[in-house]
């Protein structure tokens, strides 16, 4: 092993070190440890002539090896490695012992002081003989960008970065693009009508040269590191050939097959062959393989219906004129390389037949938000009116509040818009019934955006009934003559002090914002953790709310967390950003104290594996070791701790470096 | 006659991100507080081992304490979760070797809780002074 | 030329290291035609005093088992560290401590007090100990002095070789006598066995996913054949012990309890079977982390089994 030459500077700092540490006697002490053959003092270090002492002192006195006691490694850390790197030293062979913040400063006396400080430079000069050259790597970055999910997040998202001209890949698992913002009625607080504000983007979203739209289509796997992911993606065959449908929609027509509606919450029927709403982008229908008779009847050796293709002769009716339905089209898979992911996956409201008192799914009239929404759209499956399933109009409406969110039993949270949307009910209710009696039963009422609480304030003018309780029952067991036929609400009021059975005809539940059921796997694939609440877990929820702790890969929208659309869009725009930064950048910096694995003593034992929040390590099948993907390893050294063949090696925060630092500092 | 203060040496492991710089801030704050924490910087409290734990008592020391972010608040996402699994297994086999409960302790510190570290180092510091020198009570035939 | 010499001794040990040499069975022949067995008390009938008119270096290999708990093994291995060329710490008990090592969780004191007085069994109403002298009639009565902590070989002397195992494998035995007939030793202070990596290595077992929510005693639970115990929630060391047994109890459904010591360069294998095991409890909360390690009952003789002495803390504080 080459010989050790180990320099010891101790730092005055001025007064700060010099008062209360007896600098000198330090220095005297370094001369006698194990290999030191410089040993000074001197006022400030980390001046020009304090660094040049150092750098003066490699090239004369051959140091391989530098100590400083100073100020915090916090501080002045890089100032030294700079200084060990102009005088030709690699500038990991540096330590530094904390002899101010964590010495002089805080200790009142002189003797207890420079002893401590004698066993932190002791404790350096003994970690820093095992220091190993280290080089930080660049790596380039490509400047594609994958959006997952094309809901109004993912839209935004991909339009900022591909105007900037860089090419985006918006992969959206749906038939159309449009997330659930395409399903809404109108939007508060301005009651836009959702589909006018945002099919203009999705168009743009569908049209721009830049954006390769992977519509039907899942992302399989994702590998790779920041700059330089490489992603797999499986695109659903439609059985349809999009260059030739015009999206005229007579397949649709035609079609004997019909089964409940998606996007119409159930509340509508689609056929087998479909659009999923009129403005869908890409506008070309999809077969549905479950519910395909002819698609079923190839499974069983049959060919039978083909209507969509051939029309009913007999009958003069011709099928798809261009020619576009292929029976015989299988599933793509693409392989796509990217620099950044942004993950605007969405979320998946809750579903509350769980909550059996509430009457979801076995009492009639009972409907989530998401149906209401649809009920209300005037492209909805009763054209906008507000009718009962008997198609009666309600002549009293009940909104729930909270269900599911601000509840022990299902999600602790606040999701954030139930309040907002609840309200813009209220409205619509009342305006579209304005004979009807509209009962709001809520626990707080969160109107905290820009137009809010204004718009809070015109709905109790609008005569709208607040109660301040949660329901306890819905029920239509009636106890008088009013309630039958109806359904009752059971509620205390908590403002009177009262229970109150309100019959109403409809109730709309505000149903939670959840995390889609899909997460954990998605997790797995992009290397995201989630929060408690099961969301997607941000780098910091204050200061960097996008990224993640996987560099590169950036989360917008609901899938980090419920908001509203102005947030959602604010979100995506910050995340571009982000992108973009990177892009214009073109390399980025991987950090060079990361783990590496040892494949002659490691026996692939997989304890490791799961632990890394990076999902940084692999197992290889073939040689049957575990191995440190250190492009995306932080060095965080959990691996390292716990592998109990001791073959991971944490670089920089080796365990020899370690055991000697804990052996010198215990002097 | 003079009696000696018994001084307890105590290693402190301390998270670059969260309790070494509330270790910095006490420092910039000057608070003052006992000179028995010697500590030992690692990127992340899940890198602590117990191996280190033992070593450091192996090497001298009379106490050992490791600090991490709080949970949630790991800069390496779940590092100190890893480190909460491990500590309650570590104590339980210190404590089968009569290792005496308040000589090794795990907190968390986040980077603006100076007062925090130098409460925890001086409550440390006595309760480890009352239960005396580490390697009393080992036995003969043993390095002391 | 003549024959190399072998000595073979034992300390405090239980005699399975003697069966682990036997072990080699028909090889025993080939030995026997290598070597000169020069000391071997328990199948040969030499004393001490014979052995003590060699010259020092005189005998060329000792196979030393058993660990160090009392004056005379002391002193024994003292004098065949200085009669032998090459000292070889066989089995766990001189590499590690072994079994009889998890007696540094007492002391004397507390040792013989259970031993001689406390047991159900046991009826001293005199309170009679032993003691390392005694006048009695015919004269004095010695008995060597019983020390408080179990030592390795190597914290006794200079160890130039260790065999593993509880006993070590036939194998490893056989790899080691095979290098030393052939004259083909490795490096000095190399711990012999086919393998450098843990017993994962050589177990067939089938490793996918590393998150335990529960852990069993062997007994309470019936395994899958392919599985990894260790996944199924048995606490199997295999992956803190060095291999080259070829995993015999893994794959007689019985975790691996660590006998080969810890996995080359690893000094405490106690230390890091404990970190690997708390490492891979599937949960994050305190409480309920807690209730999962209450399953563990016994955390040092299961870390510890084979290795206390050698640890790095070596004993307990009584």
């Amino acid at each position: 092993m080459e010989e050790r030459r180990i320099g010891v500077y101790v730092c005055h700092c001025g007064s700060n070190i010099a008062d209360t540490v007896d600098c000198a006697q330090v220095a005297e002490y370094a001369k006698d440890l194990p290999n030191v053959v410089v040993s000074r003092d001197y006022k400030y270090m980390c001046s020009e002539p304090g660094q040049n002492l150092i750098k003066d002192d490699i090239k004369q006195n051959k140091l391989n090896r530098v100590v400083v006691a100073s100020c915090s490694p916090r501080m002045h850390e890089p100032t030294f490695r700079r200084a060990l790197q102009d005088a030709g030293l690699n500038q990991y062979f540096f330590e530094m012992a904390n002899i101010r913040e964590h010495c002089s400063w805080v200790h009142t006396d002189r003797a207890a002081a420079t002893q401590k400080a004698k066993a932190l430079v002791s404790a350096a000069v003994r970690r820093v003989y095992h220091h190993e050259p280290l080089e930080a790597r660049e790596v380039p970055v490509n400047p594609n960008v994958l959006v997952m999910g094309g809901g109004v997040a993912g839209i935004q998202a991909a339009i900022e970065v591909a105007d900037s001209g860089n090419l985006v890949y918006l992969v959206e698992k749906e038939p159309s693009i449009g997330g659930h913002m395409a399903m809404f009625d109108k939007t508060f607080p301005t009651l836009d009508c959702a589909a006018c504000i945002l099919t203009p983007k999705m168009t743009i979203a569908g049209q721009h040269p830049n954006i390769k739209l992977l519509s039907y289509s899942e992302v399989e796997d994702v590998s790779g590191y920041i700059g330089n992911f490489k992603v797999r993606i499986k695109k659903k065959a439609r059985f349809i050939d999009e260059d030739k449908c015009t999206g005229c929609g007579r397949c649709q027509e035609i079609c004997p097959t019909k089964v409940a509606s998606e996007f119409e919450q159930g509340l509508g029927q689609r056929k087998a062959v479909y659009k999923p709403f009129p403005q869908a982008v890409p506008n070309k229908v999809v077969i549905d393989a479950v519910n395909c008779r002819h698609l079923k009847g190839r499974a069983q050796g049959k060919d039978i219906c083909r209507i969509c293709q051939k029309g009913i002769p007999n009958k003069s009716i011709a099928g798809c004129e261009t020619g576009a339905i292929n029976f015989d089209q299988k599933d793509e898979i693409l392989e796509v390389d990217v620099g950044n992911i942004i993950v605007a996956t969405g979320f998946q409201q809750f579903d509350p037949s769980v909550i059996y008192q509430y009457g979801y799914g076995h009492l009639p009239n009972v409907v989530t938000g998401l149906q209401f929404e649809r009920i209300s759209n005037a492209s909805g499956p009763t054209n906008g009116e507000i009718l009962l399933a008997s198609g009666k109009k309600p002549e009293a409406v009940a909104i729930l509040h909270c269900v599911g969110s601000r509840d022990a039993n299902y999600h602790k949270y606040c999701s954030r818009v139930c309040c907002m949307y609840s309200l813009k009910y209220s409205h619509l209710l009342r305006e579209k019934l304005p004979d009807a009696d509209v009962y709001q039963l809520y626990i707080d009422m969160r109107c905290a955006g820009s137009g809010y609480e204004e718009f809070y304030e015109r709905l109790q003018e609008e005569g709208v009934n607040f109660i301040r309780g949660r329901a306890g029952e819905i029920t239509d067991t009636a106890e008088s003559p009013e309630e039958k036929d109806k359904l009752i609400v059971l509620v205390e009021d908590t403002l009177v002090r009262r229970k109150r059975r309100l019959p109403v005809d409809m109730v709309i539940l505000s149903c939670a914002l959840k995390p889609r059921a899909d997460t954990e796997k998605m997790a797995r694939t992009f290397g995201l953790s989630r929060k408690a609440d099961g969301f997607f877990l941000e780098k910091h929820p204050k200061l960097d709310p996008v990224a993640t702790v996987t560099d590169g890969v950036f989360i917008v929208g609901c899938c980090q967390g419920p908001k509203d659309i102005p947030d959602t869009v604010a979100q995506a725009s910050a995340a571009a950003a982000r992108a973009l930064a990177l892009i214009s950048k073109g390399k980025v910096e991987i950090e060079a104290a990361t783990a590496t694995i040892d494949e002659e003593h490691c026996a692939g034992c997989k304890v490791c594996i799961e632990l890394c929040p990076f999902k940084a390590i692999s197992y290889d099948e073939t040689k049957k070791v575990s191995r440190v993907n250190e492009a995306v390893c932080k060095g965080c050294g959990v691996c390292v701790a716990a592998c109990p063949s001791g073959a991971i090696k944490g670089k920089h925060f080796t365990d020899e470096q370690i055991m000697s630092e804990i052996e010198g500092v215990l002097v | 006659m003079t009696t000696t203060t018994f001084e307890p040496k105590i290693v402190g492991f301390l998270c670059n991100w969260c309790s070494y710089t509330g270790a910095d801030l006490a420092g910039i704050s000057r608070k003052k507080f006992a000179p028995n924490v010697r500590v030992v910087r690692v990127m992340c409290s899940g890198r602590v081992e117990p191996s280190f734990v033992m070593k450091a008592f192996e090497s001298g020391a009379d106490g050992v304490v490791i600090l991490g972010c709080h949970p949630g608040d790991c800069h390496y996402a779940e590092g100190n979760y890893k480190t909460l699994r491990r500590y309650p297994l570590l104590k339980k086999t210190l404590a089968q070797l009569g290792v005496e409960d308040e000589r090794v302790r795990l907190e968390w510190v986040s980077a603006s809780e100076g007062d925090r570290f130098a409460a925890i180092v001086n409550e440390m510091t006595e309760q480890v002074r009352r239960l005396g020198p580490f390697h009393q009570n080992r036995g003969k035939n043993v390095k002391a | 030329m003549s024959k190399p010499k072998v000595a073979l001794y034992w300390a405090a040990s239980c005699g399975g290291c003697e069966i682990g040499q036997l072990e080699i069975g028909d090889k025993l022949l080939k030995l026997a035609a290598a070597v000169d067995i020069v000391f071997w008390p328990v199948a040969m009938d030499v004393k001490y005093k014979d052995v003590a008119t060699m010259a020092d270096g005189n005998i060329d290999v000792c196979l030393f088992n058993g660990g160090v708990r009392n004056s005379e093994q002391e002193h024994i291995a003292h004098f065949l560290r200085s009669k032998s060329k090459i000292m070889i710490a066989y089995g766990a008990c001189a590499y590690g401590g072994g079994v009889p090592g998890l007696a540094n969780l007492f002391n004397k004191e507390l040792i013989f007090n259970r031993v001689y007085l406390e047991t159900p069994s046991t009826s001293n109403e005199q309170k009679v100990v032993p003691l390392t002298s005694a006048k009695v009639a015919e004269g004095e009565l010695t008995l060597p002095e019983f020390y408080d902590t179990v030592k390795t070989l190597a914290q006794t002397v200079k160890v130039d070789y260790t065999i593993p195992g509880c006993p070590p494998e036939e194998r490893t035995t056989w790899l080691a006598l095979e290098a030393l007939i052939e004259g083909k030793m490795p490096p000095e202070g190399a711990v012999i066995s086919h393998s450098a990596k843990s017993v994962c290595d050589d177990c067939p077992r089938q490793r996918n996913v590393k998150k335990v929510k529960k852990f069993y005693r062997t007994y309470e639970i019936a395994t899958e054949k392919d599985l990894c115990l260790l996944e199924q929630g048995l606490l199997c060391a295999g992956i803190a012990t060095r291999g080259g047994c070829k995993a015999p109890c893994p794959q007689a459904n019985m975790p691996c309890t660590g006998c080969y010591g810890p996995v080359e360069g690893v000094v405490d294998q106690g230390a890091h079977f404990l970190s690997a095991v708390a490492s891979v409890i599937d949960s994050n909360k305190p409480d309920e982390i807690q209730k999962i390690i209450e399953d563990i009952r016994d955390p040092v003789g299961t870390f510890y089994r084979y290795s206390l002495p050698g640890s790095l803390l070596r004993r307990a504080k009584v």
